[in-house]
């Protein structure tokens, strides 16, 4: 695995050298095409966002914006390879252009969306950071954590977050990192650390796997902002748009109650928005650079945003999270598409 | 002209070798200036103006001082000294068990010598990743957590977060005591000197090992009551969540050093033995009809030789030892490649600095080791008079 991940290091450094004379990625697009799938970047082994299921096909709400992409550009959400990348390799891998998309819990920041040559098309999962201990050792807030040890991912704004949160607080703690999350849970089961911190979504996550989960809490303190959400290369506007407009294809169809039960008959509606959505009337898919019907397909595929995210981490799944800040804007959440105009 | 120029082979030869080399520089020109034009175009950022910027996150165990807001630079810094520290005492550590296990799969007696091959056909034939996985998690899992501590005289402790021992103060007793070891040390190399040229005169032997001993003992005995008998120690005491004071060796350098020091003992142990095997019979048979004992004869006659023969190899395991090291991160152990190609890397994105940086590191120690060990190499080799 180490090895595989050392590879995968220098494979992009070695691409990152060695592309040169085809100056890759000008056109992500037409490589999609032409390659006939999308290379899509997730975690893999996270429940609820992505990990492969017991019919050994990947799942969450990460993998859903893989597959809209995919169902966008290609008219079949099949049609996507799936890197499986921990953090420390997410961003050289879409950097070096050995994925198209980086669909993994990846947290939007002024630095990755600046000089790391990054820009994020969107937020699918608004989240912050938490804290995960034992009952056992009776702590009821974070405040108390003074001079623990903590296990937690490398190469995460994770690590920031918990160096800015005790330094501020005048705490100390002990960190011991790992390089993925099997490894962190492994570290906090076998007791080489009394806490386990990371965005809390994936602390819900990471808590299922536990071979007793009720006797871990997750304490009260959210300590960060973690927008995530989908993100590709700088100097591909047009990919660039097709990403984030996928996303908001599937808030929008939320919003106007388009299903994927419902998308054929909605066909037929006599209301506008829903219609250039679907590519009834209007130019939006040519904007893009797609078909008409690319909207079609996705909602078609995979769902509107509600739907996958209540397959995937919400009540239809063993996450059981509620929608919260991910409800949409007039359900009193953060969630908000610009409109299809 | 031309043509009678080109059969000649030395000319010939010439301009082959310089289409060679001007191929190979245009290609890494080529190489460079398409790197130089793609990152420019993806809007990454290059230099190594990040070395001064802040890290922001924490490391666990570092030798020199280092919090949050040092930079990334620092960073470096403590990576490379951590990877210092580990191939340091991986050397230390394999040389003594591999030289000890060689030894001993020489040895008459029947089983010492089976079980000490059983221990390098096991050990040699399985991945060292995988070793370090497993000594990792037999730490993790049959230690007990910091509450319910092995405890040893309230001094020594060990639970699943490491093992803990007291820790002089920096005092003025402890530097004369250090001072007398270093003494010690002086004294027994002037001394051995001194008995290998009265050998070399007066054909007497001396004996320098039990005059060694005693100086070792008594010289820092003399010093601790020069520096005015005052050893104060800060003992391991849990507090909170951990132990606080003392010194701690954490899990992942235990597991590490352990795995590197018994995966590459047995590889320097076969060096070893190679190189006894290798000295010619006839020489130990003459040793033995001029009279020699046993000991004499191998101490004077086949480690001599044996040595010179057992070097290089050696030399090569010292390399690889350091290079291995590098599996750290598979336990999260904070050397160079964990946190500055590692986590420095994806918080800065600048794979081919980073990357350069880190390679350029393992280059520089290996060659410098590689130096030291050539000249003790030369020094050995037999002088041809």
């Amino acid at each position: 695995m180490i090895y595989s991940k050392l590879a995968k290091i220098s494979l992009a450094t070695i691409a990152i050298l060695g592309l040169g004379a085809t100056s890759l990625s000008a056109d992500t697009l037409a490589e999609v095409q032409k390659q006939g799938f999308v290379k899509c970047g997730v975690d893999g082994g996270l429940p609820g966002f992505s990990e492969v299921g017991s019919d050994g096909v990947y799942k969450g709400i990460d993998v859903d914006l893989c597959r809209a992409v995919a169902a966008a550009t290609l008219g079949d959400a099949k049609k996507v390879k799936y890197v499986a990348l921990n953090a420390k390799e997410r961003l050289t891998a879409l950097q070096s252009g050995e994925i198209d998309m980086l669909s993994r819990n990846t947290t939007w920041t002024e630095t990755r969306d600046t000089s790391l040559g990054l820009k994020f098309a969107g937020v699918n999962y608004y989240d912050g950071q938490g804290f995960m201990v034992n009952k056992k050792l009776g702590v009821k807030s974070a405040k108390e954590l003074d001079g623990a040890s903590i296990c937690l991912q490398t190469g995460t704004t994770t690590e920031l977050n918990v160096a800015d949160y005790f330094r501020t607080n005048k705490m100390k703690y002990k960190l011991v990192s790992y390089d993925t999350n099997d490894q962190v849970l492994k570290g906090y089961e076998s007791g080489r650390c009394d806490v386990l911190t990371s965005d809390q979504s994936q602390l819900y996550g990471l808590r299922i796997k536990l071979e007793k989960p009720n006797d871990s809490i997750v304490l009260p303190e959210v300590i960060s902002k973690e927008p995530l959400g989908p993100v590709v290369r700088q100097g591909d506007d047009k990919w660039f748009n097709i990403v984030r407009w996928t996303f908001n294809a599937m808030l929008t169809a939320e919003e106007s109650g388009v299903t994927s039960a419902n998308v054929d008959a909605m066909l037929k509606t006599a209301n506008p928005d829903i219609k250039r959505l679907l590519g009834v009337e209007g130019q939006m898919g040519e904007n893009l650079g797609l078909k008409k019907d690319f909207a079609y397909n996705i909602i078609k595929q995979v769902g509107n945003y509600g739907e996958s995210f209540e397959a995937t981490v919400g009540m239809g799944s063993p996450l059981k999270i509620k929608r919260g800040y991910n409800a949409l804007w007039n359900a009193g959440g953060l969630q908000y598409a610009p409109p299809f105009r | 002209m031309l043509i009678t120029l080109l059969r000649n082979p030395k000319v010939r030869g010439f301009i082959f070798q310089l289409l060679t080399v001007m191929g190979l520089v245009a290609f890494l020109w080529y190489i460079g200036v398409n790197t130089v034009a793609n990152i420019e175009q993806r809007g990454i950022q290059t230099g190594f103006s990040f070395l001064n910027g802040t890290a922001g996150f924490g490391i666990d165990q570092s030798p020199i001082p280092y919090t949050e807001e040092d930079t990334h630079g620092r960073v470096f810094l403590v990576g490379l000294l951590n990877t210092l520290i580990i191939a340091f005492a991986g050397i230390i550590l394999s040389t003594l068990v591999g030289v000890i296990i060689g030894i001993l799969r020489l040895s008459k007696n029947w089983l010492i010598a089976k079980l000490a091959r059983g221990y390098v056909d096991f050990f040699r034939n399985i991945p060292l990743l995988l070793q370090i996985l497993f000594w990792y998690n037999v730490v993790l899992r049959s230690m007990p957590s910091p509450k319910q501590s092995y405890n040893f005289f309230d001094m020594f402790f060990i639970n699943n977060r490491g093992l803990y021992f007291p820790l002089p103060a920096y005092n003025t007793t402890f530097y004369t005591i250090l001072g007398g070891i270093v003494v010690a040390l002086i004294a027994t190399i002037a001394l051995n000197a001194w008995a290998n040229k009265r050998k070399d005169t007066l054909g007497e032997d001396f004996a320098v090992i039990p005059w060694a001993i005693g100086m070792f003992i008594l010289f820092p005995f003399i010093a601790y009551f020069i520096g005015g008998s005052h050893l104060e120690f800060s003992y391991p005491e849990l507090r909170g969540f951990n132990f606080k004071g003392g010194k701690t060796l954490s899990p992942e350098f235990l597991a590490l050093t352990f795995a590197l020091t018994i995966y590459t003992a047995t590889f320097i142990a076969e060096a070893v033995r190679s190189g006894i095997e290798a000295v010619s019979h006839g020489q130990k048979e003459a040793a033995a009809s001029m009279g020699m004992s046993h000991y004499q004869s191998l101490k004077l006659v086949i480690l001599p030789q044996a040595i010179r023969i057992s070097i290089p190899p050696i030399i090569n395991q010292y390399l690889n030892l350091i290079k291995n090291s590098s599996l750290a991160t598979a336990v999260g152990y904070p050397e160079i490649v964990t946190v500055f190609a590692g986590t420095s890397l994806n918080q800065v994105g600048q794979a081919i600095e980073i990357i350069s940086m880190t390679m350029l590191v393992y280059l520089v120690i290996s060659l410098f080791v590689s130096a030291i060990l050539n000249w003790f190499n030369n020094k050995m080799k037999i002088k041809e008079r």
